[in-house]
């Protein structure tokens, strides 16, 4: 094992608030690294609803939200802060007063002085769709992702869904599989045209099939898949044989790791923390925007950026104990913008007359 | 007032009032109406309003949009009547309405 990646901050989450954290921490000399699940920066506003607008960003009358993500990752860059993206944290371990080692399930491993659960809704995780008794199957020849293209050499593949993670699959396995089912309820994609005409194309040559419908039921044995049964739009079912099914139904946040980090949680998903400094029960762990709790927490990104100002006056006790704290404003101090890599204009000169 | 008439899976209906301009998904959330979730709010972003539209109301409510289209991919058992509620905005004309709620919201 490689040692571990020392560091004032771990984040666990790159959504709005564990970004502008980086902001509140970087003013106050913090360094931090992020860690998110998704293969991007940005939580839910990238994942869920990156084209629509967002109207309640004080000062920002309107932005999409990934507008206000990409503001945010331009607002931040002074602050140079590591991205490590396609990793779960999995577990947080307290190993000093405070120090704290964090794990994630690529086997990275962090040591810092505090540590920052941004984690929003959750961890975004594949959508299971409501196939009855599809649970044995999962894992053994139903998969979420794929880790491993070569697994799928040489093996009958049904792929579902109608997005790019279906569309690229598709495009990915249809030389190694020796026969690829691309199924999807209608005959347009959310994908990027780019891949649906080279799905189509491939269709044309007769190297995949595409058929309209959705599954309904599986059929197989000890959790090896024979035949998806299919349901088409007039109601007639018919069955497509197989040995491996990919479903891509999108993502949806679930709790994940976060419930086994020992906190006692507000209606089982929700950290408690105290209103002063958005501290946890553990000394040293702060838990800011969506996945905190506090009376009369309200789930907005505006709330998420008080909280995160606040939790940095904190965590700076923690990483510098001896040092006294002077607050200070962006507009005047030049310390503050020394960090920020700017200079103000200079004051307007007297005009003579 | 424009009456809306909600009914479960196992046959339940719950008939609420609606607001004009108040989408079908607001009215039963407001109400209490189970069978939808509603996760984002109604901004077409989640899929979890899924409805279907009783037969005689389907040419009346109209089609869904290619965004909702492009939604209801991720939503389950999707027939020719499926709607996300949210995209739906309650009108006089729509006075009656039946909608179902599927067995499961994702
Ligand atoms: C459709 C929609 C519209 C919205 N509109 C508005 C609006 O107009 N105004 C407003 O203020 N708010 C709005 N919100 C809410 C807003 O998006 C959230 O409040 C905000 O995203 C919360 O930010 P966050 O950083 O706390 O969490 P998130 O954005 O949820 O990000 C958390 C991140 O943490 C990651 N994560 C979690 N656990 C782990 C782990 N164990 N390991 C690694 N990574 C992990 C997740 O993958 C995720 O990327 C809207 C939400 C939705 C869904
Ligand atoms: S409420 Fe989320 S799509 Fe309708």
């Amino acid at each position: 094992m490689s040692e571990p990646i020392k560091t004032d901050v771990v984040i666990i989450g790159a959504g709005p608030i564990g970004l502008f954290a980086v902001f509140e921490l970087g003013l106050l000399d913090m360094k931090a690294h992020l860690i998110d699940i998704l293969d991007k920066i940005g939580g839910q506003c990238a994942e869920l609803y990156p084209e629509k607008p967002i109207y309640d960003i004080p000062g920002v009358p309107f932005t999409s939200a990934q507008g206000l993500v990409d503001s945010l990752l331009e607002q931040i860059k002074p602050f140079g802060a590591q991205y490590h993206l396609n990793e779960m944290v999995e577990s947080v371990e307290r190993i000093g007063d405070p120090l704290f080692r964090v794990r994630t399930d690529q086997g990275t491993e962090f040591e810092s002085k505090i540590v920052v659960i941004a984690a929003g809704g959750g961890s975004f995780q594949p959508k299971r769709p409501p196939i009855p008794g599809i649970e044995p199957y999962e894992g053994k020849s139903v998969f979420y992702a794929v880790r491993k293209m070569e697994s799928f050499r040489g093996k009958r593949v049904l792929i579902v869904g109608g997005g790019d993670s279906a569309l690229d699959w598709t495009l990915n396995l249809a030389p190694l599989a020796s026969h690829l089912t691309l199924l999807h309820r209608r005959s347009e994609f959310r994908a990027a045209p780019d891949s649906v005409n080279k799905m189509m194309a491939l269709v044309g040559d007769g190297k995949i099939d595409f058929v309209l419908g959705q599954v309904a039921a599986l059929k197989g044995n000890d959790g090896q898949i024979s035949e998806a049964i299919v349901k088409t739009n007039d109601g007639s079912t018919f069955d497509i044989a197989c040995d491996v099914m990919l479903p891509f139904f999108g993502l949806t946040m679930k709790l994940g790791p976060v419930a086994k980090w020992g906190f006692e949680l507000k209606n089982n998903e929700l950290i408690p923390v105290n209103t002063e400094n958005f501290e946890t029960s553990v000394p040293g762990i702060f838990a800011v925007g969506d996945i905190n709790w506090y009376p009369g927490k309200l789930k907005l990104i505006l709330s998420g950026f008080h909280e995160v100002a606040l939790m940095a006056q904190k965590a700076y006790r923690y990483c510098y104990p001896d040092k006294r704290l002077v607050f200070q404003y962006t507009t005047s101090s030049t310390s503050l913008q020394k960090k920020l890599g700017v200079s103000p204009p200079p004051p307007p000169q007297p005009v003579k007359v | 007032m424009v009456k809306i008439t909600y009914i479960d899976n196992e046959g339940t209906a719950r008939t609420v009032e609606g607001e004009v301009g108040a989408t079908v998904m607001e009215t039963a959330i407001k109400h209490g109406v189970p069978g939808i979730e509603a996760e984002c709010g109604g901004a077409c972003a989640c899929s979890t309003c899924h409805v279907y539209i009783e037969e005689e109301w389907r040419e009346k409510v109209g089609e869904p949009s290619p965004m909702e289209e492009d939604m209801l991919d991720f939503a389950f058992e999707v027939k020719p009547s499926s709607r996300l509620s949210c995209q739906i905005k309650v009108r006089q004309d729509l006075d009656g309405l039946t909608v179902r709620t599927p067995e499961r919201q994702a």
